[in-house]
């Protein structure tokens, strides 16, 4: 096994462009584990923890006091500094990366990472979808942007091309409400059984859900997106929201639902995965309807 | 490959180490250096947790190749030669301390707490240490015995009465 230290990101395109069977590693929390119990044996490792350029963010646009703008996370950026440097423009991202492992594993892991190992049941995927985030990969042929919506193929599948580094994420940069949750046996240190984010997007009147580990792929509830943007839309909530209607908040939780196309596995049935996430959504929804509340009056 | 790495602020060095094997293994197999405890090899237990570069990370997840030239600081590092660093002092006497295989993660992550957070509250205590798995079910003694070093390195006189 070959193991590649590149210094700077062209370097590491470079050895990508040459290697492309090459792992990369970051944090090391999914790559290890499957070297440890001997699941997998690359020919070669492509190790990003020297990159400079991949350990910083900033923001692109203009920036109202962590309003407005995308912040450009680079993909090597642990989630403990997106937890403390993110929380008050990225407040959904903060929310998922906080129930990821546990401190030791969010001072090592990354959203690139989490990218990169495309599980269905990987914590900001969710949260990335509803909140309309992109994924910005490199290679020596030049950088593109792939819309989250775009990026998930299947399960641990995604759609870069084998000489493609994930370099950095962009994501909208918002005060509006967004929440995040997930189903686990305990707090810390677990797996989804099923996990759901909602994002309010007021200025474009439009609502973002997404469910993760309960479809091959975390995957847009859309008819719960439009169903929900459709109905604040004509009672004119957006410029004066009023408690949620029970029926509203329950057809949106069906909807999502929907959404999901679960499998019964060792961490839960499809039929409870389902449920839950029509609680899930109801109860996010609400969370995040009643900030929303708040904040407008 | 040779890997040359600070350990407990001594440069240390290792041959034909290959790049895979985890930080842990070098750590106890190549360095002598048996503090940090092999359970899970998957960063579920805690118990291999040491300091690289400053940050407390799970020495197994991390690759001997990812160390060259990084700092690393294990359990055997907290103490001042004989003088036990009082998280360890207040482990010892709150009796947090059964079979043991636990106890060098649950050391490093709680002087890191404490290093970070000197008057933590217990819900930023159970946060804390999280990621640390004890099989003996011996929590509320660990829990005791983060307090007794918060309220000690908060008092340093009433340490040595």
């Amino acid at each position: 096994m070959d193991f590649l230290r590149p210094a700077t990101l062209a370097e590491a395109l470079a050895l990508k462009a040459q290697r492309p069977d090459a792992v990369p590693i970051a944090g090391g929390t999914d790559v290890m584990v499957e070297l440890n119990f001997d699941h997998r044996r690359p020919t070669a490792l492509l190790d990003l923890t020297r990159i400079a350029e991949l350990r910083s963010w900033d923001v692109d646009g203009e920036d109202r006091g962590g309003d407005g703008g995308t912040v450009r996370i680079g993909s090597g950026v642990p989630y403990t500094r997106i937890i403390d440097e993110l929380g008050d423009r990225l407040p959904g991202l903060a929310m998922a990366s906080r129930t990821v492992g546990s401190p030791q594993i969010r001072n090592r892991g990354t959203v690139g990472g989490n990218l990169g190992a495309a599980s269905p049941a990987g914590d900001t995927h969710p949260v990335l979808l509803a909140g309309g985030a992109t994924v910005e990969a490199a290679s020596t042929r030049g950088t593109r942007l792939i819309p989250a919506t775009g990026f998930y193929l299947g399960v641990k599948r995604h759609a870069l091309e084998p000489d493609e580094l994930i370099t950095a994420i962009h994501v909208p940069a918002t005060r509006a409400p967004q929440q995040f949750a997930k189903v686990g046996t305990r707090n810390a240190m677990v797996i989804a059984v099923c996990s759901f984010a909602v994002a309010l997007h007021p200025t474009r009147q439009r609502v973002g859900a997404a469910v993760g580990s309960a479809a091959p792929t975390p995957r847009r509830a859309t008819a719960a997106e439009e169903f929900l943007s459709g109905e604040l839309t004509a009672t004119g909530q957006w410029d004066s929201p009023k408690p949620l209607l029970d029926s509203v908040k329950r057809r949106f939780g069906e909807l999502v639902a929907e959404a999901a196309s679960p499998i019964d596995d060792v961490r839960g049935s499809a039929a409870y995965r389902k449920h839950a996430l029509s609680v899930l959504a109801r109860r996010t929804l609400d969370w995040a309807w009643r900030d929303y509340t708040e904040e407008v009056a | 490959m040779r890997v040359n790495v600070t350990v407990n602020g001594e440069p240390r060095q290792a041959d034909d180490v290959w790049e895979g094997e985890s930080l842990l293994f070098l750590l106890r197999e190549r360095l002598g250096l048996p503090g940090s405890k092999n359970a899970c090899e998957q960063g579920e237990c805690g118990s291999c947790t040491v300091y690289l570069d400053g940050t407390p990370v799970c020495s197994c997840l991390v690759a001997a190749g990812q160390v060259q030239d990084r700092e690393v600081r294990t359990v055997e590092g907290l103490a001042d030669g004989d003088r036990l660093d009082p998280v360890q002092a207040a482990f010892v006497e709150a009796g947090a301390v059964q079979c043991g295989f636990c106890t060098p993660g649950l050391v490093v992550a709680a002087h890191d707490l404490l290093d970070r957070v000197p008057r933590p509250s217990d819900p930023e205590i159970r946060e804390a240490l999280a990621g640390n798995l004890c099989r003996c079910t011996g929590y509320e003694k660990i829990l005791d015995a983060v307090r007794l070093a918060a309220s000690r390195k908060a008092d340093p006189e009433a340490a040595t009465r």
